[in-house]
């Protein structure tokens, strides 16, 4: 499957927007791209190996915190799991 | 405070709100076209009083970014938009998948202060997790866009992240 890696993450991606995977799940998935990309793991993961409260995991055009599988979500070649940090502001 | 020099670039850009940060480098500098510069701030005149937002599409130079496009974008926080934005994660989905489609990476992200500075704020700073990227801020003061300001949020960490001034360069 595509993961498509966002601007801030591409310096630990060798420069790259997106990675190919092979992986059965969206977990499997982000191993997959760590173990790729091993510096891309703090700043998608906590110490506790959690996804970071600002990053957000669309698979397609679904938010994987509300699939019922949650990361566990089976995935498909045809995929593309996209990583989105939050952006919000305000005065 | 008065800014220490102000300059033409010999391709006839001028060069808004020069600086240079304390450890005496040269700032980034983010170059936006007349058109997309006035397209920012009349989309917080637009909203106003409420705050406008939406996203850069550009390519990245050794200077900073080229913006080719700025992307009008819904603010969530209705519940407070007076004084708060937020974009939708699936909408970014949507901007990104269609920039890439024209070769174009997210930038950076505009938004404005209704009758607030152009400065970044705790919360501005405390909501911004894409390094690398461009932050642009209009004060709209009595509906009317005033100061805009860009800052570039440098860091190679969310624990180390910063946010530092840079130069808008407005072609035409």
């Amino acid at each position: 499957m595509t993961i498509n890696i966002p601007t801030p993450l591409r310096a630990y991606a060798a420069g790259s927007d997106c990675a190919t995977v092979e992986a059965a799940t969206v977990a499997e998935a982000l191993q997959a791209l760590t173990d790729m990309h091993p510096e891309m793991r703090k700043h998608l993961f906590t110490p506790e190996g959690k996804v970071r409260s600002f990053v957000n995991l669309y698979l397609n055009d679904e938010d994987v915190r509300y699939l019922p599988a949650k990361e566990q979500t089976v995935v498909t070649d045809k995929d593309t799991l996209s990583i989105i940090p939050s952006i919000a502001g305000g005065d | 405070m008065p800014h220490p020099f102000a300059f033409f670039l010999a391709n006839g850009w001028e060069t808004h709100a020069p600086n240079r940060p304390q450890s005496g480098l040269l700032m980034s500098e983010l170059r936006l076209t007349q058109a997309i510069y006035d397209q920012i701030r009349a989309h917080g005149e637009q909203t106003y009083p409420h705050e406008c937002c939406g996203a850069l599409l550009g390519r990245l130079t050794p200077q900073g970014w080229q913006v080719e496009a700025a992307v009008p974008a819904g603010n969530t926080r209705t519940d407070s938009a007076h004084n708060r934005y937020q974009i939708a994660p699936l909408e970014l989905v949507k901007i990104e998948r269609e920039a890439r489609r024209h070769g174009l990476d997210i930038a950076g992200f505009y938004h404005s202060h209704p009758d607030h500075p152009a400065q970044w704020s705790q919360t501005d700073f405390a909501e911004a997790h894409w390094l690398g990227c461009s932050y642009v801020i209009t004060e709209v003061a009595n509906g009317r866009a005033a100061v805009t300001n860009s800052f570039h949020l440098a860091g190679a960490s969310e624990e180390e992240k910063s946010f530092e001034l840079e130069t808008i360069a407005v072609e035409g």
